[in-house]
């Protein structure tokens, strides 16, 4: 039998706009990871010296965010050169993709200790700068039909039959649940402060959250996808549905994921590791599954690999206690809810990327925090994570509490 | 003697004169030896200062030989690539001559002969509208592919560069230079070759001049490359909008965005063998075979008078009467005027007739304020029509084109009130969509010129004017029939008298099929979609709705009555039945009839009429059907109605089938129309694919027998 993947501590950045005016625009990415870095050792005392690797998500992994981000943020954090180091990039699932592969690694005996996370400054790398064929090659995408996410998302909610109201309405409780959460200092133990070389803080606490929006305020925002749709777009991708009339645009930038700048780090280990350190576990990682759908059917992916966990582990669906879904756009958690029949009292509990943003290859590996301190403050047992990506990939992780 | 003179002036300047065997200077065997044995002499000339590429034909340069193109099969990939590869090396070894080189284009430089020009460092245009230039192969399932995409790619950037070579738009001498085509034009064709030398001369010390922009150094594409985000944003949204339109039909388009992307991505040698690996892809497409031999091949057959009659000489109408000035005879009358002829419209009141001709004036007053005419033509053109309530007016008509309601008694009055009006051997024709010629005839007192000439809507627009011959029509009278659509500029097909004619039969068999589809519980949405998804123009109920259900009841029951159809000939009976369920229990006559048709609609939105699916949609059969069944049912149903029409004489050839359906019943163009659909389908393969779908959806789809007889004596529908 493999070895445990204990999650020793799992920590992150407070979130922020994603572009010039955002609190976190001045930080680079190595300097947000390894902020989090630092903190990890200063928490646990840590012998950097034992840590086999770092691993981290990226998902625009090119100019001061490429070039394996992982090693320079270790370097950067004044870490052990003994770390080698390694990027991930599997879109919106690099962060939990990271979380999950230094699990397999920790449990097949290979490593002893490897921090795992991601980091993602938007407003210093904006979406789309790696580029990639999905969008930019005209080859692939006329023989794939491959359309921007949000045109997707908007086929999900026109195929659920879900209106404007319905996503707004969506949207409405991540923002008050988000708003309460953080009020009531449920994030507390997890956000890091970014501080300067000074050590004067620079942000201390997630700052996108609307608490004071209202079903109003958010249908008179305008959906965000209808000029892409008109410029071919929905045409294109409804050749591909012919049951379907139109797209019904309802995702705007009120009812989609904040574009914002933040980090996540997992210290994820062995029960030597815990020994040798002296370090106590707070959770275990049960499973892991990557699962990949029709690239234009984006949000069954998250489904597929949260019933994959469930397999893996032995598991039903009633012995997870509290599910998070990443709120990329309110169709992707209202199909999540769907496929599995879930309650929404016990999804996106803490509210999701709606309201805090989605650092895309961040995300991930920050929502095991969020998770992980909401069992810990409700005292209960397992929670589900899982968050869709572009080409229909879907990730999703369980963790149980120990 | 080369066909490619070589003439060496006082300064140094070489003239080469194309001048190859047949009407035009094109891409093929010979132009490979004239043109190698050219450059051959050209590299080792001494004393050279400049090259003139001219022609002695009146086009410059026509392009590549489309017999030999439409004659390599799957499999010959590697001929094609080492082919236009061969080419390419040609027109690079004129980039590469260390003196300046002018193309000095007189006529028509198209497709190969606009690649060659972008070769030369300078190109000088005749200023006339005889001179047409530009990259229309897309239009033939083809690409440009001895460097015409790479070329015009640098020369004009992305942008630019791509409506000319995704839509096939060609470029006039008045307008040549603004699109950046040529450098400049001459007002006379005698100042071209003048020109050209002097150009040269002035630029004997200007080393730039013998540089291709894309071989200087630090050349910039205008716009910018892939990075700039200006052109990333062109690269990403391109493909969307193509496929919208082309619905993954057509591969030419698609093959030419990507090779003009990589233009402004990769090196340019690079770009242009990918160029080459494309265009041999492309060549042995089934769409390239379809639209070439349609396109090009019957299409030119057909205007060449291939269906006209032989031994009579060409006519000219000088006078039409049009009878009837409403949504057609309006139409008739302006392209009449507008080909120059006399024409007199002619209806119950003059206001009526007036009205019909103001149609005339709307489009021309469109045209002028789009500066695509003048109010001098628009004024002469006006002229030419002279409204009128008086059967008199009609005296001296060399054509009369009655275009009324079809309605028989009505026509057979006018044709008696109106006929004797006629110049002396005068031609009747009358405008029918469904009335049998024949019958139409009958109260004529001269059948034998007696024709039907069915237009279709709108007639300014619509390309194709089906001719019917009644049984009695005289060969003279269908030839200067023939001669009359020519000269209003459109294309003519000649079809026997039989319920429907040709293209009426063709176009409502998908739409029945369509109505059949939906009674057996089928999502409409869906057969709607799938119809554009075969590419179809718009989907079959909508098509159906914009032509009205009305219409369809009327003609069904005009047959039924005359008994030129008995109600066991139908074989969509239940698309008919749900039909006059519409028109008659619902008061659903179409978009323009009643309460609307299969769809109801509010401006230009149209949303399913509910209750279409609330009394016909049923679960399990939707589901129960896959996509392509239900894709094969719309297209084969027109399929097999057109070979119905050859077998049983109504079509007379196969061009006509063709073109035939692509222009007058919508067939999606990249079938070249629908029976050469079958030519690449597979005749076997149709065989066996009806056998499939007789079996699950009925007999109707049986294969007619003249497939099997094509296929046993190893022939193909030509």
């Amino acid at each position: 039998m493999s070895n445990n993947a204990y999650i020793y501590d799992a920590v992150r950045t407070p979130r922020s706009k994603g572009k010039k005016e955002g609190a976190l625009h001045e930080v680079k990415p190595i300097e947000l990871g390894a902020g989090l870095f630092r903190e990890l050792q200063k928490r646990h005392d840590l012998d950097t010296t034992y840590v086999d690797d770092v691993m981290m998500g990226c998902n625009a992994a090119v100019g001061e965010q490429g070039a394996d981000v992982a090693k320079t943020i270790a370097l950067h954090a004044g870490w052990s050169d003994s770390i080698p180091g390694v990027q991930m990039d599997r879109y919106c699932a690099s962060g939990l993709d990271a979380v999950n592969s230094a699990a397999q690694n920790v449990m097949s005996g290979w490593n002893e200790l490897i921090v795992a996370g991601g980091v993602e400054s938007m407003s210093r790398i904006p979406m789309g700068t790696a580029g990639g064929a999905f969008l930019f090659d005209p080859e692939f995408v006329m023989n794939h039909t491959s359309v921007p996410q949000g045109v997707a998302a908007d086929k999900v909610a026109t195929m659920g039959g879900w209106t404007r109201e319905d996503v707004d309405a969506y949207a409405l409780a991540s923002q008050k649940r988000a708003a309460n959460a953080q009020t009531n200092g449920y994030f507390d133990k997890s956000v890091v402060p970014v501080v300067d070389r000074n050590g004067i803080t620079i942000l201390d606490r997630d700052d996108a959250i609307k608490a004071d929006t209202n079903m109003e305020k958010l249908a008179s925002l305008n959906p965000s996808f209808v000029q892409m749709g008109s410029m071919g777009m929905d045409d294109h991708l409804l050749q591909k549905y012919p049951h379907i009339v139109e797209i019904n645009h309802v995702h705007t930038p009120g009812n989609s994921s904040g574009i914002v700048d933040g980090a996540g780090a997992v210290l994820v280990g062995s029960e030597k590791a815990g020994k040798d350190l002296g370090l106590t576990p707070r959770g275990r990682i049960l499973a892991g599954a990557v699962t990949a759908t029709d690239p234009s059917l984006i949000f069954l992916g998250p489904s597929s690999a949260a019933e994959r966990c469930l397999q893996i582990a032995g598991l039903k669906q009633n012995d997870v206690d509290l599910w998070e879904i990443n709120e990329a756009f309110a169709s992707a958690v209202l199909r999540y809810i769907e496929d599995l029949n879930l309650n929404h009292d016990v999804v996106n509990v803490n509210g999701g990327a709606i309201a805090l943003g989605h650092p895309l290859g961040a995300t991930g590996a920050m929502l095991i925090s969020t998770m992980l301190d909401e069992l810990e403050r409700r005292g209960q047992k397992r929670a589900m994570i899982s968050l869709c990506a572009a080409g229909g990939i879907g990730i999703s992780t369980l963790i149980e509490r120990i | 003697m080369s066909v490619f003179d070589y003439q060496k002036d006082k300064d140094g300047i070489v003239t080469i004169t194309m001048d190859m065997t047949g009407p035009v200077n094109a891409v093929n065997d010979e132009f490979g030896v004239a043109m190698s044995e050219t450059l051959d002499k050209l590299e080792s000339e001494q004393g050279l200062t400049g090259v003139i590429f001219a022609s002695a034909k009146k086009t410059f340069f026509a392009g590549g030989d489309l017999k030999v193109i439409l004659a390599t099969e799957p499999g010959s990939e590697v001929e094609l690539f080492e082919s236009v590869e061969e080419i390419k090396s040609f027109l690079r070894r004129i980039e590469k001559l260390p003196v300046p080189v002018v193309a000095a284009i007189n006529g028509a430089a198209l497709g190969g002969g606009f690649e060659l020009c972008l070769a030369c460092n300078r190109r000088i245009a005749w200023n006339d509208l005889s001179v047409e230039i530009g990259l229309p192969e897309v239009q033939l399932g083809l690409m440009p592919g001895a460097g015409g995409i790479v070329r015009l790619t640098n020369l004009l950037g992305l942008q630019n560069a791509l409506p000319y070579m995704l839509e096939g738009k060609k470029v006039r001498g008045p307008k040549a230079e603004s699109a950046g085509f040529v450098h400049e034009t001459v007002a006379e064709l005698d100042e071209l070759l003048p020109r050209s030398k002097a150009w040269i001369l002035e630029n004997q010390n200007n080393t730039q001049a013998t540089v291709q922009p894309w071989d200087q150094k630090g050349h910039k594409i205008p716009g910018g490359n892939i990075m700039r985000p200006s052109v990333a944003q062109v690269a990403v949204a391109a493909p969307h909008m193509l496929k919208k339109n082309t619905r993954g039909l057509m591969p030419a388009p698609e093959r030419i965005l990507e090779t003009a992307v990589e233009s402004v991505t990769i090196g340019f040698d690079a770009a242009m063998k990918i160029e080459s690996r494309k265009f041999a892809g492309l060549a042995t497409s089934p769409q390239a075979k379809n639209m070439i031999s349609t396109f090009f091949f019957q299409l030119n057959e057909i205007n060449a008078g291939n269906s006209r009659p032989e031994g009579y000489e060409i006519t000219e109408v000088k006078k039409v009467g049009v009878v009837g000035a409403g949504m057609m005879g309006q139409g008739i009358a302006y392209v009449a005027a507008k080909a120059g002829i006399e024409v007199v419209l002619k209806d119950v009141s003059l206001e009526a007739a007036e009205k019909g001709k103001s149609y005339s004036e709307k489009l021309l007053d469109k045209a002028v304020s789009r500066g695509r005419s003048t109010v001098e033509k628009k004024e002469k053109l006006l002229s030419l029509i002279h409204a009128t309530d008086k059967d008199e007016d009609l005296a001296g008509c060399d054509l009369v084109v009655e275009a009324v309601f079809e309605d028989m008694g009505l026509k057979h009055k006018i044709t008696q009130d109106c006929e004797p009006r006629l110049a002396e051997g005068g031609v009747w024709a009358s405008n029918t969509s469904s009335l049998p010629i024949t019958q139409l005839a009958e109260v004529s007192a001269k059948p034998e010129n007696f024709i039907g000439l069915h237009f279709f809507s709108p007639v300014d627009k619509m390309p194709l004017v089906e001719i019917i011959c009644g049984q009695h029509t005289s060969d003279e009278t269908l030839a200067k029939a023939f001669d009359f659509v020519i000269k209003i500029k459109k294309t003519p097909i000649v079809v026997s008298d039989k319920a429907g004619f040709f293209t009426g039969r063709a176009f409502t068999a998908q739409i029945n099929e369509a109505g059949q589809m939906i009674t057996e519980g089928i999502d409409p949405i869906r057969i709607d979609n799938l119809g554009k998804a075969i590419g179809m123009p718009v989907g079959p109920l909508t098509s159906n709705d914009e032509v009205s259900l009305n219409l369809l009841v009327k003609i069904r029951n005009t047959h039924l009555e005359t008994g030129l159809a008995t109600p066991e000939d139908d074989k969509w009976p239940a698309a008919s039945a749900l039909r006059e369920t519409l028109v008659n229990d619902f008061n659903r006559g179409g978009r323009y009839h009643g309460d609307g048709g299969y769809f109801d609609y509010d401006g230009n939105k149209k949303v399913l009429w509910p209750k279409l699916k609330e009394m016909y949609f049923d679960e399990t059969a939707n589901s129960s059907i896959d996509n392509r069944d239900i894709k094969d049912r719309l297209m084969f149903s027109s399929v097999i109605e057109t070979l119905l029409c050859l077998e049983e004489g109504v079509l007379r050839t196969v061009a006509d089938g063709n073109v035939g359906s692509v222009f007058g019943v919508g067939a999606p163009p990249w079938t070249g129309g629908y029976l050469q659909f079958i030519n690449t389908y597979g005749l076997q393969r149709f065989v066996d694919r009806c056998g499939e779908l007789a079996d699950r959806y009925g007999d109707r789809f049986k294969v007619p027998s003249i497939v099997s007889q094509k296929l046993a004596s190893g022939e193909t529908f030509q």
